[in-house]
């Protein structure tokens, strides 16, 4: 696009300056993670591996990342399904009440965690009268993540348009056929990214984690909440952190690259 | 056509609301179940969920060196789930999910737990090591009513006040320091952040306001009140932040920016050495808690529990545990086992009675007056939300 | 791909239709749209409206119940004593007013920071770096809040990384508060806000860019006059997510804010140390009534489509 070069570089640095602010706290927990000092003060007044040795070896830990990526895979099935079934819904039909659905599907994440906790707690063990367990974290994480596949999707479904599925139907196919083969490849990646920030978002809930999750369910945000209290664990948890944001490079840049490749020409 | 619309979306609306006012109706719980207390002992369940204050139930992932929990598991049988929680009142709430079968609860936590019927009594002749127990932490106003015990002691420890040495001079000796209002130290003033802090208020206007009459501050009338919430906003001016959590308050000494604070002795222990940091009991003395394990009235694990509270109170593990946290023990048998008990005053009933432990405030003045009404928890519970603005 | 359909056709006959089960839904279904509509919402408005909006009201009404202050246990005793405390207390204008100001000031700086990054992605940058920089933009997201908040606790502290730098400038840092709070929160919500802006931009056609250069505009004018207005229901639907988010949070406040309290704050301790849930439920009110306001407004502008 044709942007003077001083507006140019005026962006581009003005994105550098951010970019940076952006990563100096994550530096600060990686220096904090080699760090001598329990409490995270600064600056280090020594280095040591022996946190991330013990990160490794942690039980507690690794217990941790399996549960929340077991209630992240799941919720994330969950979500896709639904929001996309509602991203169908409404932007393909007209009907009574599309405004407030639409607004339904937005509310568990726009009112505040807090709310959602307090109230998902009361549902269950109150009214329903069920223990808390995974399952109600599954439940929980499931509602608030169907927005963002429902964002991706319907995106996408604006901008694909119905004609292909038409042409499909008129050829002989039948609904499901013509999903499969027609609907779902061209979603594969609008998909993927509202999965992926969807599973993104329950990894890391803990405000309405907590209100939910039954005795003896540690996801890791509930295990770095417990052991943020225990001064001997802290520099742990800046380790795990660490290494949340180098696993999670790999499936963004996948998509990102597939994204990519149905990128509309500028 | 949308006027249409709308009636019909609001009649539906209204159709809804009334059918959930009438499902929410039905769906909430009223009062909690009965206490029993336990008769005979059964055979162990397997598990035991068990909620306490960190620190106190250790098995070893925290620190390999620091564990009680896999010998007793290898003794009874009973695996332990254990829970932490940060505050008295997050325990309140949290045993009212019906999930625990042990709590390790404060003094300001255990008449609510008793008064809402999510404890029971606790049958002290299941438990072999309660005889050893020092006898003045047994059946005192928090752990026991009407001559009834709740819970066994776990041991006892004093709310301190801390000071930076290196800003502070010279060493302090009295509450004055985090309660004077034109402090040289603005901002860099901590409090615990709980109702229960008001005792503290209370205490300090016992020395220094006598004529307001306070003889015991968790009995506090309207006026007695209104005087400890009146010190407290004049101390809010000064803070910098209130601690809840033991990371807050360490890192925070640790660097300086709280330089006087109540604080507790593990706090202590964890500070980067050296440090200019020191605790002192103050003058006037101080509040404290001596928490107390009990056992849940619906315990599904009852039998695993009495085995866990006797296991507790045993002075190998109570050594351990009171040791690792920074409190004095249970039992003068425990004293076999850690070298610091002189630090703690441990067996010092003198010094433990100078401490006001941690007790819920009821509407029934704990002092023993009769002519007015004392102010209870919940009124504590406003004022605090009031004081912190 | 004509030579495929050619050849297949030449290769074997097209197999006849055979009316099997799914055959007749297939048909069924194409034939009825409301149908097909009826199962795609039946699943997920169900599971929403029965796990949430029953949830929500469920909580919502516990407001004009009450509770007995020593056992904890909620009374069905209706009364409007919690929503009068709420609304006539000064505590909760003050609280509230401070936390709309934290929640207005975050939204405002987040957008004024995310719309040159979401720019210069989307417009500027080539495909390769564009890349690059969504997934340094997304990266942050996945390392825990809590660590996050500590981190900027270490980094606002007296002995910090800010203090350090400002040292020398003679500079007292923020320290703990509702700066710190407000600076927090705007870097934790950072991307929720750059996503949809960035989205937003690169709907918006380069020709149009270039057909209003060659028409004599300069860069900002450009910017100003053609793609601003597009771009602004994704500006709102970022700032949904920075606004929401602010309103509700009380970790942070707790970690960073010093001694300060916001709406979340409240809520939290009246469910927790005072076991009031009925006054939670009162308190919550406030945020939820501000949301919906706020929700309701900016539909008309579109926004809700660009989440």
């Amino acid at each position: 696009m044709k942007l003077s070069r001083v507006s140019r570089g005026v962006l581009a640095s003005a994105t550098g300056v951010v970019l940076f602010l952006v990563y100096v706290p994550l530096m600060v927990v990686l220096v904090n993670s080699f760090s001598t000092s329990q409490s995270l003060s600064w600056p280090p007044p020594g280095f040591t591996l022996e946190w991330w040795a013990k990160a490794f070896q942690s039980q507690g830990a690794l217990e941790a990342v399996g549960t929340s990526v077991q209630v992240g895979i799941i919720a994330t099935a969950v979500a896709l399904i639904l929001g996309t079934a509602i991203s169908f819904a409404l932007q393909r039909f007209e009907f009574f009440g599309r405004d407030a659905v639409s607004l339904l599907v937005i509310l568990p994440i726009a009112l505040p965690g807090i709310i959602t906790g307090i109230a998902l707690n009361n549902f269950f063990r109150t009214i329903l009268g069920v223990p808390l367990s995974i399952w109600t974290v599954v439940i929980a994480h499931a509602t608030f993540c169907v927005v963002t596949v429902f964002n991706n999707v319907i995106a996408r479904l604006r901008r694909m348009g119905t004609s292909l599925e038409e042409a499909s139907a008129d050829l002989g196919a039948g609904v499901w056929t013509t999903f499969r083969l027609i609907t779902f490849p061209q979603l594969r990646s609008a998909l993927f990214a509202g999965g992926l920030l969807a599973f993104a978002l329950s990894f890391d809930e803990i405000i309405v984690t907590t209100f939910t999750a039954g005795v003896g369910v540690t996801t890791l945000p509930i295990f770095i909440l417990d052991n943020m209290f225990r001064p001997a664990q802290a520099p742990i948890v800046s380790v795990i952190a660490v290494v949340m944001i180098l696993v999670s490079i790999v499936p963004i840049w996948v998509a990102q690259r597939l994204a990519g490749n149905e990128k509309v020409v500028r | 056509m949308m006027k249409a619309k709308s009636i019909k979306a609001t009649g539906l609306g209204f159709l809804a609301a009334a059918s959930l006012i009438a499902l929410t109706a039905c769906g909430t719980s009223s009062g909690g179940s009965s206490a029993g207390m336990l008769e005979k002992l059964g055979d162990n369940e397997g598990q035991v969920n068990i909620l306490a204050w960190p620190g106190y139930v250790e098995d070893g992932t925290n620190d390999p060196t620091v564990d009680w929990v896999t010998p007793f598991t290898e003794a009874t049988g009973c695996k332990v789930n254990a829970k932490t929680y940060g505050t008295s009142d997050e325990a309140v709430s949290l045993m009212k999910t019906g999930e625990y079968d042990v709590v390790a609860a404060s003094g300001d936590a255990t008449l609510r737990l008793i008064a809402g019927g999510d404890v029971a009594p606790v049958n002290t002749d299941l438990i072999p090591n309660y005889a050893g127990i020092y006898d003045f932490l047994k059946n005192k106003q928090w752990n026991s009513v009407d001559g009834v015990s709740y819970g066994i002691p776990h041991g006892y420890g004093a709310n301190l006040l801390a000071y930076n040495s290196d800003v502070v001079s010279p060493a302090p000796t009295s509450w004055d320091l985090v309660f004077a209002a034109d402090s040289p130290y603005k901002g860099k003033i901590s409090a615990y952040d709980s109702p229960i802090y008001i005792a503290d208020a209370a205490l300090y206007l016992m020395n220094t306001k006598p004529e307001l009459g306070i003889t015991n501050p968790y009995s506090l009338d309207e006026t007695q009140l209104a005087a400890a919430v009146e010190l407290l906003k004049a101390q809010r001016v000064n803070v910098g932040e209130y601690w809840s959590d033991y990371l807050k308050a360490i890192s925070a000494l640790d660097a300086g920016d709280t330089v006087a604070t109540t604080t507790w002795q593990v706090i202590m222990n964890y500070l980067a050495q050296p440090t200019a940091v020191k605790a002192i009991l103050p003058d006037e003395g101080a509040t404290g808690w001596s928490d107390t394990w009990m056992v849940a009235s619906a315990a599904k694990n009852v039998n695993c529990a009495y085995a866990w509270l006797d296991y507790i109170a045993s002075p190998e593990a109570n050594a351990a545990a009171t040791g690792w946290f920074g409190e004095a023990p249970s039992s003068a048998a425990a004293c076999d086992f850690r070298e610091d008990c002189d630090a703690f005053n441990a067996g010092d009933e003198v010094f433990a009675n100078k401490l006001w432990y941690w007790t819920t405030p009821t509407a029934k003045c704990l002092d023993g007056r009769t002519d007015v009404t004392c102010t209870d928890y919940a009124a504590w519970t406003a004022a605090w939300q009031e004081i912190k603005g | 791909m004509t030579s495929d359909i050619t050849s297949r056709r030449d290769a074997a006959a097209v197999p006849p239709i055979r009316d099997t089960a799914a055959r007749r839904g297939s048909t069924f279904l194409t034939a009825h749209p409301r149908a097909r509509l009826w199962l795609l919402l039946s699943a997920p408005l169900t599971w929403l409206v029965v796990v949430y909006i029953v949830a929500l009201v469920a909580l919502l009404i516990t407001a004009f119940w009450k509770v007995d202050s020593f056992t904890g246990e909620i009374q069905i005793d209706w009364t409007l004593d919690n929503i009068v405390t709420v609304v006539t207390g000064s505590l909760y204008h003050v609280v509230t007013l401070r936390t709309l100001g934290v929640a207005l000031a975050v939204t405002i700086i987040d957008i004024a920071l995310a719309l040159p990054i979401a720019f210069y992605m989307a417009k500027v940058a080539s495909p390769r770096l564009q890349r690059i920089l969504v997934i340094a933009v997304l990266m942050p997201l996945w390392a825990s809040y809590l660590v996050k908040v500590y981190a900027w606790r270490s980094v606002l502290s007296g002995e910090g990384i800010l203090q350090w730098v400002l040292n020398p400038f003679g500079i007292e840092g923020p320290g703990y508060g509702i700066t710190a709070t407000i600076i927090t929160l705007s870097y934790l919500w950072l991307p929720y806000v750059i996503l949809p802006i960035y989205a937003g931009l690169e709907r918006v056609p380069d020709s149009l860019i270039e057909a209003s250069s060659d028409l004599g505009a300069k860069s900002w004018s450009s910017i100003r006059l053609i793609v601003f207005p597009m771009i602004l229901p994704a500006i709102i639907a970022g700032s949904i997510f920075s606004f929401c988010l602010s309103l509700g949070d009380y970790i942070t406040v707790n970690i960073v804010g010093g001694a300060s309290q916001m709406l979340g704050n409240l809520v939290y301790t009246n469910v927790g140390t005072a076991n009031n849930l009925p006054l939670a439920a009162a308190v919550a009110l406030i945020p939820i009534v501000i949301i919906f306001g706020y929700l309701f407004t900016v539909r008309r502008t579109g926004a809700l489509d660009n989440l």
